[in-house]
């Protein structure tokens, strides 16, 4: 099978400083890929690569390719804006706009001139898949700033469903949240993989074990080992990998 | 002897609240002292009727269209421009070198002495392009008078709008115009609003640059080609041609409670829009 997104060679560098080295890494369809490593360890830096977000901040430079449906989203025709539709991201805080939670899960399909009798169908179905419906069904001309924390990163990730794109990326979705809201975010991302390809950076190693079905271990820059989330937690190849996860640094 | 820090804190808190009660009460001296001597002139007919014999008796009519039509048509010159830029200057270009420029100079632009947009206004609108003593001319001088405020306090409301906003907008597949429109101009609303509303007071306030470029016409006008008088420049003459110091101070009091109520409203406004949004 071919990978959704086939990384090669790439290199990504911040006014000079690599914090990225050599990337190769194949993200397989239809499955959940945790990203885990320290800190610093370039993991964001890697996921905001694949849908260029890098590139509204002066000073990035990506080198290598980014193959996505084998088409490199850094070639110069290949369209940013219509990258991030196909390619959504949930950031690390939740960031509800201030807005009803309905105009927030349109956000996307206004902008990219969906039509808009289909509005009140996309908003029921995002919010569903963010197991968020049941709780703001009744009050979605609420604003999304009242909604708690743990709602606001679902309405985040319900507004990212509702672009239909093709692959998810999660910032560390979970940092800030209970573990109840924890739950519900898992329970979401597993019933997603059947119709998208996710890719979850996590500083929880158990959540990466929980959910993940291929994991990829970053160090500084570099991308250690990557394998089926079983084989990498119980036999890692890297000694390096083997320290990380047994908490003996990092 | 030591000072302790309860001493410093408590010295703190006499010359700060001094400080704040002395700008106070300063504020409400010159509004009494206006609206005691100007209230016993003031009423809806000195308000609604036109002058007569230079201002010496009747009302102030055409002043107050002027008052009104004058900002307003600044305003509305110079917000598109002010935001347009400010959006700019934030939102489409890099930090560099022009644009610390630009801004340099918007900030010289803003210090400049209100007489000289006036004389500019009068040497290039009045004579240059031949739009004579006129509401436009004293529209378009009062706008760029305004402009540096609406720049600066745009720039600063821009600036304020939090990044993952514009993040979060981007990673939506928003372009940046999209961006602007739906997420940082809402957000940075009320920061415009208060430099719109500065630059009202500004221009309400303004006589150097208006009797240069506006003209000061007692007649009222039915064009913005047109010459009128506003307020401000009617108290001027009235009080330094001594005509009427009785109608003078009826003037000024109009024209304060003219600000007041449009700081008022706009801040009534402002509420009623933010509440709806949280």
């Amino acid at each position: 099978m071919n990978p959704k997104i086939d990384i090669q060679g790439l290199t990504v560098s911040h006014d000079g400083q690599p914090l990225l080295r050599n990337v190769d890494l194949a993200v397989p369809e239809h499955r959940i890929l945790g990203i885990i490593g320290p800190s610093g360890s370039g993991k964001t830096t890697f996921l905001r690569t694949l849908n260029r977000m890098n590139d509204l901040e002066p000073g990035f430079h990506a080198e290598g390719r980014v193959l996505l449906d084998g088409q490199d989203i850094h070639h110069p025709s290949f369209d940013a804006v219509a990258l991030r539709r196909r390619v959504g991201m949930v950031f690390a805080l939740p960031v509800a706009l201030p807005m009803s939670i309905y105009d927030n899960v349109v956000y996307g399909p206004r902008q990219s001139g969906d039509r808009r009798g289909r509005f009140d169908e996309i908003v029921e179905r995002s919010l569903k898949a963010a197991f968020l419906w049941d709780e703001v069904k009744d009050r979605l001309s609420l604003s999304g700033l009242r909604l708690s924390g743990g709602q606001q990163q679902r309405l985040c990730l319900a507004r990212t469903l509702a672009l239909e794109p093709d692959v998810i990326l999660l910032d560390e979705p979970c940092s800030g949240l209970d573990p109840i809201s924890t739950a519900k975010i898992e329970e979401a991302l597993t019933l997603l993989k059947q119709r998208y390809t996710i890719i979850l950076v996590t500083n929880n190693t158990k959540q990466a074990a929980r959910v993940a079905d291929e994991t990829a271990f970053f160090l500084m820059g570099e991308l250690v080992e990557t394998g089926p989330t079983g084989k990498l937690f119980t036999v890692p190849a890297d000694k390096r990998t083997n320290d990380y996860i047994t908490g003996r640094f990092g | 002897m030591r000072i302790l820090p309860k001493h410093t804190q408590r010295a703190a808190i006499a010359a700060l609240g001094g400080a704040t009660l002395l700008t106070l009460s300063l504020l409400v001296f010159i509004i009494v002292f206006v609206l005691e001597k100007g209230l016993p002139v003031l009423s809806l007919r000195f308000l609604f009727t036109n002058p007569q014999d230079m201002g010496r008796a009747g009302g102030i009519f055409p002043t107050l269209v002027g008052s009104v039509v004058l900002p307003l048509l600044a305003v509305a010159i110079a917000t598109p421009l002010g935001v347009g830029t400010a959006v700019y200057l934030t939102e489409y270009t890099r930090e560099s070198r022009l644009t610390r420029v630009i801004r340099f100079g918007t900030d010289c632009l803003a210090g400049i002495p209100s007489i000289i947009f006036g004389l500019f206004g009068f040497i290039f609108f009045v004579t240059t392009l031949r739009m004579g003593w006129s509401i436009i001319s004293g529209g378009l001088t009062l706008a760029f008078m305004i402009l540096p405020t609406i720049i600066r306090t745009t720039e600063e409301a821009v600036r304020a709008v939090p990044r993952a906003y514009r993040e979060v907008s981007y990673s939506l597949g928003a372009t940046r115009w999209q961006t602007v429109r739906r997420v940082i101009l809402p957000n940075a609303l009320p920061g415009i609003v208060t430099g719109v509303m500065l630059g009202v007071g500004r221009s309400i306030g303004e006589t150097a640059a208006v009797i240069f470029t506006a003209g000061s016409s007692l007649r009222l006008p039915s064009s913005v080609f047109d010459s009128t008088r506003t307020m401000a420049v009617h108290f001027y003459i009235l009080a330094r041609e001594g005509i009427s110091t009785e109608n003078a101070y009826g003037t000024a009091a109009a024209l304060v409670i003219a600000v007041l109520s449009v700081n008022l409203i706009a801040y009534w406004l402002m509420n009623r829009v933010m509440a709806r949004r949280s």
